[in-house]
């Protein structure tokens, strides 16, 4: 059992909590928020030890593993405590406010050999990994375009007091949906290089954007644009899209299905005919443990306790895998012009065919 | 419970198949007309029991249902609550206590005590959840509600949580204040069986995902089908279709081959559907179970 501690049980701490508590390898010894009222109905409720102040649970528990899901400010100056004490970190998104501080962290957790991971659970969800299988098989062929979309109903009214609408907080859009929809844009189609026609506009908050739009150029040639509206009340819930075009075909892909048009059959995908080629969540979600809100949260806790049992340092959605996400948020946020060359990862479909042809 | 109830996941564009499909969906449900007609079309295939969360637009449905009572004189709703979104956007947008300020009735003593920023300083649970489940249950005053629902979102929640004195004050307030089955609807049936268990909840009524490809079952089939066979409880089986993802007549048949599972909950926008589907159960039915 992997002794384990949470900080943070707000919105999304609960759902870890619950999800945490229910891992047959992890032991949630402790957990940690400032919010006095949780803590003393948890602790009366269900038992769990927990703490107002951080540092004192660091200091009081023995713990192996640290889940943090506080307000993105919070997320460097804790992770990095964790760090420096050798716990590995399961890290809420987006990772960092500052790249600066998200480079020093992934030094930091490669000289201690420590597993990190970015709660970016869409890489977890079926579809989206079938969408990222498909294009890293080449079958789209060149891939010269992607549109990232997410839209939600969050912000509908001129008025919201929580961290999520304050400025410098990691509150906005662009943190809470724009982050989801660029990893996807990282994880199934590589990095982009660099971002113009960035708008960001509030349609309700005072002070944070509600939508976020812009478009992204890659390494290969390749563009991308980006929409993202948390002020959009006929979506019933966050929703995501991702849909990429290549030489050679086209693929969409949301929570639900991966919808795959080819113009040609493609040796890397047997039995996938010319046309249309749809596959849904049904036939593409893994079984997890237990279930809460969608087999991805508690896949991504799964594959984070596996990691820390095997010592995985470089697993899907590590601080140096968010951090490209950061880069391009701080690109997006204009405070960097353009990432440097030596960064930037090969384009997809390069890599590919070296993979395949050596 | 009647062996055949009617979901509403069609009418408010919940579809885990499709976001297409989803939205032409809500599109065509917009008008309660549009609603009325296809549960006027299950009430006239048999179908008296409508199972729904406590979305705001049911709250219209029960208009319509408390105004016609000459006309489903044997109705009988089951809600499920509550509808979660509604929750989990106004936590999003005006953090935990706020929202549970907004959506807990206004006047009474709670409601006083967290204006007063006293804020739940006794942290009493059963209070504010019986407070809840009350604003939950207003829109169906007048009508039939023989079995009450917690939602999966919550049941899980708590569940994963271990909040298991939920459980019991759900189930206490649900049969005193209601007079109702409390019932619980959850994607891990085996874990929360345990939970029951030990909070000495004898029979309980639960619903969840039963379907032959094991389909958000957690634990798996195998577990399932032991537990239907072995525990008592008493099942009812949503999603036995998957979205789509199993035939009509081979999903049914998986349902029904388990004599135990008391209920079958299904979805369908048309009258077509729902004949098919409810003539299947009927037909696949080794021992139907009377209510």
């Amino acid at each position: 059992m992997i002794r384990t501690a949470m900080v943070g049980l707000g919105k999304m701490g609960l759902s870890h909590l619950a999800i945490v508590r229910a891992h047959p390898d992890l032991n949630l010894v402790a957990g940690c928020d400032a919010t006095a009222y949780l803590t003393d109905i948890l602790g009366k409720y269900t038992g769990l030890k927990c703490y107002a102040e951080f540092d004192r649970m660091l200091d009081s528990e023995r713990i192996e593993a640290l889940v943090v899901a506080t307000p993105s400010k919070l997320h460097a100056p804790m992770v990095q405590k964790a760090l420096d004490r050798g716990l590995h970190v399961f890290c809420e998104k987006p990772f960092v406010l500052d790249v600066a501080d998200g480079q020093r962290l992934v030094e930091l957790a490669h000289r201690k050999s420590l597993v990190t991971q970015v709660g970016y659970h869409y890489r977890f969800v079926g579809a989206f990994k079938e969408a990222a299988r498909l294009v890293r098989s080449g079958a789209l062929g060149e891939i010269h375009h992607v549109r990232a979309e997410a839209y939600g109903p969050v912000v509908l009214r001129r008025k919201g007091a929580t961290w999520r609408s304050a400025k410098n907080e990691g509150g906005g859009a662009l943190y809470d949906y724009a982050c989801h929809a660029i990893d996807l844009v990282n994880f199934i189609v590589g990095t982009p290089t660099s971002v113009d026609g960035v708008v960001r506009h509030s349609v309700f908050s005072r002070d944070v954007d509600d939508e976020v739009y812009g478009t992204f150029h890659f390494g290969d040639g390749a563009s991308g644009q980006l929409c993202v509206n948390w002020s959009d009340e006929s979506f019933r819930k966050m929703s995501t899209k991702i849909s990429v075009w290549g030489t050679k075909g086209r693929l969409t892909a949301d929570r639900q299905e991966c919808q795959l048009y080819l113009r040609e059959t493609h040796d890397a995908l047997p039995g996938v005919g010319t046309g249309w080629t749809v596959r849904y969540t049904t036939d593409l979600s893994d079984e997890v443990w237990f279930y809460l809100r969608g087999e991805e949260y508690s896949a991504q806790i799964d594959y984070f306790a596996e990691s820390v049992k095997t010592r995985r340092l470089d697993g899907e959605n590590s601080f140096a895998s968010a951090l490209e996400t950061d880069r391009v948020v701080a690109m997006m946020l204009g405070a960097v012009a353009e990432r440097p060359a030596s960064a930037a990862p090969a384009p997809v479909a390069r890599t590919v065919w070296s993979r395949l042809f050596g | 419970m009647d062996r055949v109830l009617f979901g509403d996941n069609q009418f408010f564009g919940v579809n885990h198949m499709s976001e297409e499909k989803a939205r032409a969906q809500s599109m065509r449900f917009q008008e309660l007309g549009a609603i009325i007609e296809v549960l006027d079309a299950a009430y006239e295939e048999g179908i008296r029991t409508f199972m729904c969360t406590s979305h705001d637009r049911v709250a219209d449905i029960c208009d319509h249902f408390r105004a016609h009572p000459e006309k489903y004189p044997d109705y009988r709703f089951y809600p499920c609550m509550p509808y979660a979104h509604k929750y989990a956007n106004a936590v999003t947008e005006h953090g935990m206590i706020e929202a549970l300020r907004m959506l807990l009735p206004q006047e009474g003593a709670v409601a006083a005590m967290l204006k007063g920023g006293v804020a739940l300083a006794t942290k009493d649970i059963e209070a504010i959840m019986q407070l809840l489940i009350d604003a939950e249950m207003k829109m169906f005053y007048g009508l039939s509600t023989p079995v009450v629902f917690m939602q999966n979102v919550i049941t899980d929640l708590l569940l994963g949580l271990r909040m298991n004195d939920c459980f019991r004050i759900f189930h206490d307030h649900v049969k005193s204040r209601y007079g109702a089955e409390p019932a619980y609807i959850t994607m891990n049936v085996p874990r929360l069986l345990d939970v029951l268990d030990t909070l000495r909840i004898d029979n309980p009524i639960v619903c969840a995902n039963i379907n032959k490809i094991g389909f958000r079952m957690c634990g798996g089939v195998t577990a399932y089908e032991e537990a239907i066979a072995k525990r008592r409880f008493r099942p009812i089986a949503m999603s036995v279709f998957a979205s789509g993802a199993i035939a009509p007549r081979e999903a049914i048949a998986y349902v029904c081959g388990q004599p135990r599972i008391e209920s079958i909950v299904f979805g369908a926008s048309g009258r077509g559907n729902i004949r098919q589907t409810n003539a299947l159960i009927r037909e696949l039915s080794v021992r139907p179970i009377d209510s």
